[in-house]
């Protein structure tokens, strides 16, 4: 048989909002909201927020009215903090145990198999108060004989205040009692189909889900729903997922402030995203020789539609920018229709290699071993001590009418020398 | 597409552990292949010397801030400066910290007495504040260096 697992799920409370309350720490206590991409819809909120029975989703115009009235705070999403801060949190975690699967910005599993001998709860106790002292972020910790029970554990923490933000459900006297009170919808993995499926056959909450017949749920909600099942009862059926390898792949892609239609301006869009992931490349010290370029309009409006893609190839890895460019742009050309209104333009680099394997070429000169790498690496060196995109290509335009709105963005505390917090007399 | 899975929000692509900024210097040992005698000092190459290794004990738990104000200033504390602010240390007594005091970043020096906690400045023209529990007050972080730039 195996091991018995232990797993801790780590969520960190309304993670966007309290990035932002560490460095504004006049935020505590009030309303506030972070706005998805473009200033649309609020992703994040308080506390404050929720008890002002404002649903996540719903897209800050129309709570403009409200905002004087409730001393309510939006702020656009501000990436580069929330993505340091989450880094910060993660490192923390690895100091608890080596065994740590980063799910998502604000949340991770741990193992804690191997920790059997210390009370699991106070342990949680002090990644929760650790996590929070460090980095001002709140925390809340479930722990549980599968990954699933430890998210159930871990909702149970955030709702009831009794807990102080930590619960261990493993041989909890009362587990039945705790499956009974949490509805199917709120199980990890039971999608809202299948939960309103599982509501049609009277199986309404996590034990009954738990207690019904493996075979009928094997058929409904194929294996994977199996396992679901088994997780529940306590029978571990899923590991921690640690794939530390370098990326395979590097994404670049935003939506649109304002649609665009134009081939140049999406072109532009395309050129600049496609220098952010070529700059991100070269920072993890990879060449690469595949890129596809994809462009979207908007399918939430009622307007002509138009999806598309395209791969095209190098013949040897690189990583100099106008390599790059020079396919990206005539992608974006060959993919292009006029009549549409374009949302979102993205890039993708494949085939990655680390410098020290990528492969030489006879008849081509490397990348590595000509002038490219010296003006790239010079090109970097700039724009790192500059401030970002001192220097870029001409290709990216000087408007930028397509680019991201974010109107009520907060300083890159943690990331830029020249917007760091500043303390008062 | 393949990426990261991100729950969240789906313009988050990647999530990287805490990154370490520090580039070590390449030391070029034995690159020189051409005839003639190997430099005397080769087998005494130590590396070079990292700040971040001195200044920083606790990479995650370290930030920096922007000093804006003169309260400080007999403690060397300038207006401009960068303080490096170390929140994995506890506050103690005599200890340089950043607090929070209603809403805003302060710095000043922490005092506790008999239990009574009070924030010194280090300026005569400003006044000590003495903690009381009604006030909206908690302790940022313990400043362990402060970066001054000559004049």
């Amino acid at each position: 048989m195996k091991k018995k697992d232990i797993f801790a799920l780590i969520d960190c409370n309304n993670f966007y909002v309290s990035c932002e309350r560490v460095f504004q720490p006049s935020l505590r206590n009030k309303p506030v909201g972070v706005l998805s991409n473009n200033d649309g819809c609020i992703v994040a909120l308080s506390d404050e927020l929720k008890k002002l029975n404002i649903p996540r989703g719903t897209p800050g115009f129309k709570i403009k009215h409200l905002l004087k009235k409730y001393d309510i705070k939006l702020f656009s999403s501000n990436y580069a903090l929330y993505a340091d801060m989450s880094a910060r949190v993660m490192e923390i975690l690895y100091q608890f145990t080596p065994d740590v699967e980063i799910y998502s910005i604000d949340e991770a599993f741990l193992s804690l198999v191997g920790f059997e001998h210390l009370n699991l709860t106070d342990y949680g106790k002090k990644i929760q108060k650790t996590v929070k002292q460090w980095t001002g972020i709140p925390v809340s910790v479930g722990i549980g004989p599968t990954k699933t029970l430890a998210k159930i554990a871990n909702r149970i923490a955030k709702k009831h205040k009794g807990y102080k933000s930590v619960f261990n459900i493993l041989n909890h006297p009362k587990t039945d009692e705790i499956l009974a009170s949490i509805d199917v919808k709120h199980i990890w993995g039971v999608g809202p189909r299948y939960a309103k499926m599982l509501h049609r056959h009277r199986i309404c909450n996590a034990l009954e889900l738990a207690n019904a017949p493996q075979n009928w749920v094997k058929k409904r909600m194929t294996i994977v729903g199996l396992k679901t099942c088994k997780e529940l009862k306590g029978i571990s059926c899923l590991d921690l997922e640690m794939d530390i390898s370098p990326k395979k792949e590097i994404v670049s892609s935003r939506s649109f402030g304002k649609p665009v239609s134009t081939l140049e301006e999406l072109q532009e869009a395309a050129s600049s995203y496609c220098i952010r992931a070529v700059e991100k490349l070269r920072s993890q010290r990879s060449v690469a020789s595949g890129i596809m370029v994809y462009i979207a309009t908007n399918p939430f409006k009622d307007e002509p539609q138009y999806v598309n893609f395209a791969n095209s190839r190098l013949s040897t890895p690189s990583a100099f920018t106008p390599d790059f460019l020079k396919l990206v742009n005539k992608d974006v050309e060959t993919l292009f229709r006029s009549g549409y209104k374009y949302k979102k333009v993205g890039v993708m680099i494949n085939d990655i290699v680390s410098e020290e394997n990528a492969p030489l070429d006879f008849f081509e000169p490397s990348y590595l071993d000509d002038e490219r790498k010296t003006i790239m690496d010079c090109v970097d060196n700039i724009n790192k001590k500059r401030g970002n995109n001192k220097v870029t290509f001409a290709k990216v335009g000087t408007k930028q009418r397509w680019k991201m709105k974010r109107e009520k963005l907060t300083p890159q505390y943690t990331t830029k020398w020249n917007e760091l917090p500043l303390v008062k007399d | 597409m393949k990426t990261h899975k991100t729950k969240t929000d789906s313009s988050i692509k990647e999530i990287f552990r805490f990154e370490k900024r520090t580039k070590m210097k390449r030391i070029l040992i034995g690159t020189n292949i051409s005839a003639g005698f190997p430099s005397p000092a080769q087998d005494y190459i130590e590396g070079s010397l990292d700040l971040n290794e001195f200044l920083i004990h606790h990479p995650a738990a370290t930030f920096f801030v922007r000093v804006d104000g003169v309260s400080m200033i007999n403690a060397g504390i300038h207006p401009d400066d960068i303080l490096i602010v170390d929140r994995a240390l506890e506050p103690s007594n005599n200890k340089i910290i950043i607090a929070v005091l209603d809403g805003e970043l302060t710095v000043k020096r922490l005092k506790i007495e008999n239990n009574l906690w009070s924030l010194l400045p280090e300026n005569p023209q400003f006044p000590a504040i003495e903690i009381t529990e009604d006030m909206d007050f908690h302790v940022w972080g313990v400043v362990t260096y402060a970066i001054h730039k000559m004049k």
